[in-house]
């Protein structure tokens, strides 16, 4: 028989705060983490704001900070949320624990780059004539104006090797970047592992930031992000009909998973069941998502399949057997329109019973690590009986005729969710969280 | 039981062009592709050589179906040497190639998977500065002011998605409709063999069929060239040296790695599914295990020099596979040159095989192909199951005597391959192994 993969631990730093139980009331509240960025001087920029993490100094959560004064900012945040779900888990006080059987599975995205000294060598080393760079010359300023630790610390890799080294984990060790759907098919995958045998606890999730001047700027030139004027708290609008594009947000989700019977065995509290994973491409265009929804659907098919869950059928109340998706609702035109569709080809008639909403509304867009605060944001939707909202859900779309849960938290007794992420380029994942009955 | 995975169809891309054949040529000749770099002037930098794939030998437009040469524009180095490592796998297999009119499809696309290891790709260095170069003010700095509000016009729309790590497997899965699971791992020199193993894993618990699996990366350019100078991999090059010479894997005066071009793209598939299509197989995977080392550093540039972590997958990966260290016939390491990571997998080596580590041969493949990182551990494989196919092994250049392995230069020559272990550990401490066995034995 399938081992049960069980969450024990989880943790976030995000926009909206750096520890679950203050975060969880601001989603709960509808309180948006969107301001003007800080970080740069993006004043003219067509989007200049976003929801950036604040007031974080990761250094309170490792045990040595010596050990880490490389850490890129998106390891920075990693760290902090690995540190809550570990401690959450009580695995550092399990002395059987082999740490050869912990392993290490995430969806992390690169580091950033260092812009003024790149635009500094640059401009030092440009030749109008020949439109290039002169290349030694290049190289020579490079060598003297970048941070060596900098470029280094950008590699994808990095925010698991600082989890290891502070974990001291010795088992499988991954880190898959599919754009917006990285952490939730590092999730899916670690759960693969665990089913497997391969490990017997895996920390999972995913870690991001392109809060800086050339991911502003990169989406910006994709048209992705939203350019509403005004109050920015109002710029991220899933399923609205004003809706623009998305915001972006950044920090880190890490959660603790294990094997049920590992779990039990050590005497931890199993905080919610991972049942189901699907993941499948599109295969369609680089730009758009395929109009019918197709990958999205097969990836949501496949993780109910998984789940022994009949997307037809109704429970013993008279509800779907899902009650709550947590859509990928990045708020643009596109994704919107297509997940609805891709929701209504699984569930058919059921589709408008279930109540989906969008926690990218108040935290943004965390890329890599969307998937990641969205899972543990269903494991709090379960143990609260309580489902976030989407909010600035003030003119619903024609087209869009679902229970987004607008605007205003909804009390529902939760045993099943779905959670969706879809990447740019066309790699969709989802995962089934359930109550451990 | 378990589903068997085979590998059925190889599509390296190295500096010697496009496909099993001209590396293998290669590798049986004991050639080396490593030269002065011509992409750009490198005269910049202490590492001036690296192993190229020059315009003559590859052209990625050549390579896709009319409908996605459009496409070809968006397409940075890493993802054209993935599509062209595909399109060369496919064929290899007998499945459906680019034009589509090879065959029927006989794999389902929901069933096709794909798992492609990428680096951290970096934008085109003349491209993005020649936009910056718009918004410079009176101090020649770039005033972000101008370039949020004009500047960054200059880019084009699809700018970013041209670098995302993604786009390898993306591409890829929309030429050859691959619709079933797909991943990018990114564990630089590991990224191809803890994708081979996904793909594996994938078809084994019946989620594809098949799957295009690999990875590909190309370093040679100006931020690429700076940052494994930075992380101090490089081998500095004497003007007076034989680029062909400067890597020598686990030799004492071993003094960096060379960057080399490409990696590429194999058919992993289910054995039942090859058997009834009456595909030839190279190998069978048999096992597979991934470890994180322990690092000193915490980032991984230098590893625990007793490897022990690099010595857990490969046990793990034998013990999966049903096979001791006698059965081991032939080592593929990384074999990098870097002395810290050389020095790592010698002793993980030498620990899992004891007192056969002198008989059993290491085959080196980077003083060929240079380092293809997140590509490397393809070359590795596709060296492997063909090394099995035909029952040689390849020849090995510039190493001089090891104490206790079998890694000094040396001709082809032929050898009875069972079994062949490859083991490729990154720049961050992250470890992959795999069994290879040779089909029809038990």
């Amino acid at each position: 028989m399938t081992p049960r993969v069980v969450v024990t631990g989880m943790g976030w730093i995000t926009p909206l705060g750096h520890d679950l139980e203050t975060v969880w009331a601001k989603l709960v509240n509808g309180e948006s983490g969107v301001k003007p960025i800080d970080r740069f001087d993006a004043s003219t920029f067509p989007t200049p704001y976003a929801a950036q993490v604040r007031d974080y100094d990761y250094r309170q959560y490792v045990t040595d900070p010596k050990v880490h004064e490389h850490a890129a900012m998106n390891t920075q945040f990693g760290l902090g949320a690995a540190r809550q779900a570990w401690d959450q888990s009580c695995l550092g006080s399990y002395g059987e624990l082999d740490l050869r059987r912990v392993g290490i599975y995430i969806g992390a995205g690169e580091g950033v780059l260092d812009f003024d000294a790149y635009a500094k060598v640059a401009m030092k080393s440009w030749d109008p004539d020949k439109a290039a760079v002169d290349a030694p010359e290049w190289a020579r300023q490079a060598a003297v104006t970048m941070s060596r630790w900098g470029e280094i610390g950008q590699e994808p890799n990095m925010p698991m090797s600082h989890i290891a080294r502070e974990f001291g984990i010795r088992g499988p060790a991954y880190n898959c970047l599919t754009a917006c759907a990285a952490s939730t098919q590092a999730i899916g995958e670690a759960v693969d592992i665990l089913r497997r045998g391969d490990a017997d606890v895996m920390i999972s999730g995913g870690t991001h930031t392109m809060i800086h001047v050339l991911g502003v700027t990169g989406f910006i030139r994709l048209t992705a992000l939203s350019r509403q004027e005004g109050d920015c708290t109002k710029a991220s609008r899933p399923f609205d009909r004003g809706r623009g594009g998305f915001v972006m947000g950044e920090g880190a989700g890490m959660v603790i998973l294990e094997t049920l019977e590992h779990a039990r065995k050590r005497g931890a509290t199993p905080l919610a069941e991972i049942s189901g994973y699907g993941s499948s491409a599109d295969a369609f265009r680089i730009t758009d998502m395929h109009p019918q929804g197709l990958g999205p659907a097969a990836a949501i098919s496949e993780a109910l399949n998984q789940a022994g869950l009949d997307p037809h059928a109704l429970g013993p109340d008279g509800r779907p057997l899902v009650h709550y998706i947590s859509a990928h609702g990045t708020g643009t035109k596109e994704n919107d329109s297509v997940e609805t569709l891709a929701i209504k080809k699984v569930f058919g008639e059921n589709a408008p019973k279930i109540p989906i909403s969008s926690i990218k509304s108040m935290m943004g867009h965390l890329i890599a690590a969307a998937g990641a605060v969205e899972l543990i944001a269903c494991v709090l939707a379960i143990r609260n009986s309580t489902l976030p909202p989407t909010v600035n859900l003030d003119l619903p779309d024609p087209e869009l005729d679902l229970d987004y849960i607008p605007n205003n938290a909804r009390h529902a007794e939760i045993e099943v969710c779905l959670s969706d992420s879809f990447g740019f380029g066309g790699q969709n994942d989802t995962l089934v969280i359930q109550k451990l009955v | 039981m378990q589903r068997r995975v085979v590998i059925t169809g190889l599509g390296p891309i190295t500096g010697f062009g496009v496909g099993i054949a001209p590396l293998w040529e290669a590798m049986v000749e004991g050639r080396s592709a490593i030269r002065r770099i011509e992409q750009f002037d490198p005269d910049g930098f202490e590492c001036r050589i690296a192993a190229e794939l020059r315009p003559d030998d590859f052209d990625v437009r050549k390579v896709v179906p009319r409908n996605h040469r459009k496409a070809t524009k968006v397409m940075c180095r890493d993802t054209a040497l993935a599509v062209g490592g595909a399109a060369a796998a496919l064929a290899d297999a007998g499945l459906n190639g680019a034009d589509g009119d090879a065959a029927e499809p006989v794999i389902e696309p929901g069933r096709m998977g794909c798992h492609i290891g990428a680096g951290l790709i970096c934008a085109e260095v003349n491209e993005l500065c020649a936009a910056l170069w718009t918004s410079r003010d009176d101090n020649g700095d770039v005033d972000l002011q101008h370039w949020g509000h004009t500047g960054m016009t200059n880019l084009t729309p699809l700018w970013l998605l041209k670098y995302l790590p993604n786009m390898l497997a993306c591409h890829v899965t929309i030429i050859h409709d691959c619709r079933g699971p797909s991943n990018t791992i990114t564990c630089c020199e590991a990224s191809s063999g803890l994708s081979i193993g996904e793909s594996m894993r994938v078809i084994q618990r019946d989620a594809a069929d098949a799957c295009l699996s690999g990875g590909a990366e190309s370093k040679v350019n100006l931020m690429s060239m700076l940052r494994q100078t930075a992380a101090g991999r490089l081998a500095p090059t004497p003007a007076d040296q034989d680029p062909a010479t400067v890597v020598r894997p686990f030799d004492p005066d071993a003094t960096g790695t060379v960057t080399g071009e490409g990696g590429g793209i194999i058919v992993v598939e289910a054995a039942e599914i090859a058997e009834r299509r009456g595909a030839e197989v190279y190998a069978e995977i048999t096992g597979m295990a991934a470890t994180q080392s322990f690092c000193p550093d915490t980032v991984g540039l230098d590893l625990d020099p007793a490897g022990v972590e690099i010595a857990d997958a490969m046990l793990l990966a034998m013990k999966q596979a049903g096979v001791g260290p006698d059965d081991i016939d032939a080592v593929v390491p990384l074999g990098s040159s870097i002395p810290s990571v050389d020095r790592a997998e010698a002793a993980a080596i030498k620990r899992v095989l004891g007192g056969r580590s002198a008989q059993v041969p290491l085959i080196t493949t980077i003083p060929n192909t240079g380092n293809c990182n997140a590509g490397a551990g393809t070359v590795a494989v596709a060296v492997a199951a063909n090394a099995i196919k035909t029952q040689t092994l390849p020849a090995r250049l510039n190493t001089g005597p090891v104490e206790g392995l079998d890694a000094a230069a040396c001709p082809s020559r032929p050898a009875e391959l069972n079994h062949v272990l490859v083991s490729q550990t990154s720049q961050g401490g992250q470890n992959v192994a795999m069994v290879l066995q040779r089909e029809g034995i038990e």
